[in-house]
């Protein structure tokens, strides 16, 4: 049993993605309060080169092979298991992102390990880790204690400033880890399919007016359409509109959507569950409007209106063009 | 091809959370429980792959709080199968332990491809798919929006950020945490759920509370620290649009 701290690294067609820095900062938080080490785990194919990029790790493991070249739940999982059985670190971060949820779980049954997930925090507190996860839609803050030592915990995007992670301490080592078994294959990566292009890139706008379940039905939307169309935006939505095809998936807002910087983001109708809020949250100006005052939307907006938006929208609207 | 949907019950958001005196757990006689809204896409999705391929769908649950009510409703959609898990699961019941419950129930029928939903808004010591899958040793992926059974195998869509997929290609038995059904979850007239309530029978199937396997329990549970919270506007809606207008111009968005 080491007391290092393991961070998962991911990486997406050749680059390190954002969250591998957020893990690196908490992971260096966790480390240094212990004097301990923190390792970064790199696994693909021809990806050695990003070590170098791994800065804030004390080292870099890396496992390469042919079936890590993309991301594969199966090959993936197998990989971290042997890792991390054979080194049997303290802690290991993994990204509560979409490769970050296959990971985290397998790796608690396949080293059967304690795994607590969606952690926006996790700090040693007497000796222990603590870990604390945001649930039940970002309503609540669930604390977490362990059962003994070698913990599994899968870190919410925005959990940790990413500047930390990028803090260099020097070039890390970079080690090989002999590539065990990585099972089957009975999961294969077939390709990548890019979003359709055409409509209009949210990525780009100065406002946006990003609508959610409150607005009931699709039949709703030309309201929501035209006080964008007054403040001269586009219409952006939560997932659950574009799921339920009322929106095209160009204007999904969140994880599995895409992030927006507006000047100006208006959130009507919009709870702001936390894969909605970690696509919005650095936004310059954000008011929403929202009927229910718990609405965790308004622990991240700039402004809140409490209400019905059905009686404010419109006369929002009114007022703008006038 | 035999198609198993775990499902469970979970609190409803739309109502206020109250937590328990020792303030690490919810007050769960005030809860208001409905389906979890990603297993109900599971369902769909098990129920659109039936009607396209053929097969039958096995819905399974763990014995709580209105379960039966919730089975009969997945009835009523289409599933040709219910099964309640009876066990000790009084004090609630981690994901680790419901996985080994659901694995051991699972491993004793037919299944080709488990659907369940990709999370769930309370599931603390991980998501439900991957666990399942562990302990069932067969492969899985989460985060599908697109399922199609091609020769024997799935081809499933897997969501990345930025409106990205990947597409895997997945030998069966295999388990999906699904994201979101081709179709919007259907919807099933109460009088429909009577009537079913009526007609069919669910299974019940002995299983065993394997508490503790998590590894981890909960100290406090409390509401987000309050520190960056939103500056409410009041009034009128004249007066509210009003005062986003001066936010507005403040901001040099409107003249």
């Amino acid at each position: 049993m080491s007391q290092d701290v393991y961070v998962v690294a991911e990486h997406f067609k050749g680059k390190l993605v954002e969250v591998t820095f957020e893990l690196l900062g908490k992971g260096r938080e966790l480390a240094d309060a212990r004097g301990e080490n923190l390792i970064a785990l790199l696994f693909g194919h021809g990806v050695k080169n990003l070590g170098a990029e791994l800065g804030a790790a004390d080292r870099v493991i890396v496992v390469e092979h042919p079936q890590l070249e993309s991301f594969n739940p199966e090959a993936y999982s197998a990989a971290l298991v042997e890792v991390v059985k054979t080194k049997r670190p303290a802690v290991t971060l993994v990204a509560n992102s979409s490769m970050g949820m296959d990971l985290a779980a397998s790796l608690s049954v396949g080293a059967n390990l304690p795994l607590v997930a969606y952690a926006v925090d996790v700090k040693w507190e007497d000796g222990s880790l603590l870990a604390t996860s945001q649930l039940y839609g970002g309503k609540l803050y669930v604390e977490s204690q362990f059962v003994g030592a070698g913990v599994v915990v899968s870190l919410l995007a925005g959990a940790s400033p990413a500047d930390k992670g990028r803090t260099t301490r020097g070039l890390p080592q970079v080690e090989d880890f002999a590539t065990p078994p990585l099972g089957g294959p009975k999961v294969r990566f077939k390709q990548l399919i890019e979003p359709e292009g055409g409509d209009v890139d949210i990525t780009t706008q100065d406002v946006l007016v990003s609508v959610g379940r409150g607005i009931q039905s699709a039949d709703n939307l030309p309201l929501v359409q035209a006080l964008a169309e007054a403040v001269g935006g586009a219409l952006a939505s939560s997932r659950p509109i574009v799921d339920s095809k009322w929106l095209p998936r160009t204007r999904q807002v969140g994880k599995s959507g895409v992030k927006v910087k507006p000047k100006l983001y208006l959130a009507v109708g919009i709870s702001g569950a936390p894969e909605h809020i970690e696509g919005m949250k650095d936004a310059e100006l954000i008011i929403a409007i929202n009927s229910d005052p718990n609405a965790p939307i308004f622990d991240y907006a700039h402004y809140g209106v409490v209400g019905d938006l059905f009686d404010i929208v419109p006369v929002l609207t009114e007022r703008v063009k006038s | 091809m035999n198609f198993v949907v775990p499902i469970k019950q979970v609190p409803d958001l739309v109502e206020e959370l109250e937590l328990n005196e020792e303030g690490t757990d919810l007050s769960r006689d005030t809860v208001k429980y409905k389906i979890n809204e990603f297993d109900d896409q599971a369902l769909e999705e098990a129920l659109q792959l039936k009607a396209e391929i053929g097969g039958a769908v096995t819905v399974l649950a763990l014995d709580g709080e209105e379960t039966d009510k919730m089975l009969f409703t997945a009835i009523a959609k289409g599933a040709d199968r219910g099964i309640k898990l009876m066990g000790d699961f009084a004090g609630g019941v981690a994901m680790h332990a419901a996985a080994k419950a659901m694995a051991g129930a699972i491993a004793a029928i037919p299944y080709d491809l488990i659907l369940t939903g990709v999370q769930a808004v309370d599931d603390r010591d991980g998501q439900l798919g991957a666990l399942l899958a562990g302990y069932l040793g067969v492969p899985q992926v989460s985060v599908v929006t697109g399922v199609r059974v091609e020769s024997g195998k799935a081809v499933v869509r897997k969501e990345y950020s930025g409106g990205v997929m990947a597409e895997f290609e997945v030998d069966l038995p295999a388990v999906l945490g699904i994201q979101a059904a081709r179709e919007i979850p259907r919807y099933v007239a109460v009088s429909r759920v009577r009537q079913v309530m009526k007609s069919a029978t669910l299974e019940e199937v002995e299983v065993h509370n394997a508490a503790g396997d998590e590894g981890s329990s909960v100290r406090r549970m409390m509401k987000p620290p309050k520190g960056s919270r939103a500056q409410m506007i009041q009034g009128s809606p004249e007066e509210i649009a009003d005062k986003v207008i001066d936010l507005l111009k403040a901001k040099g968005l409107k003249k």
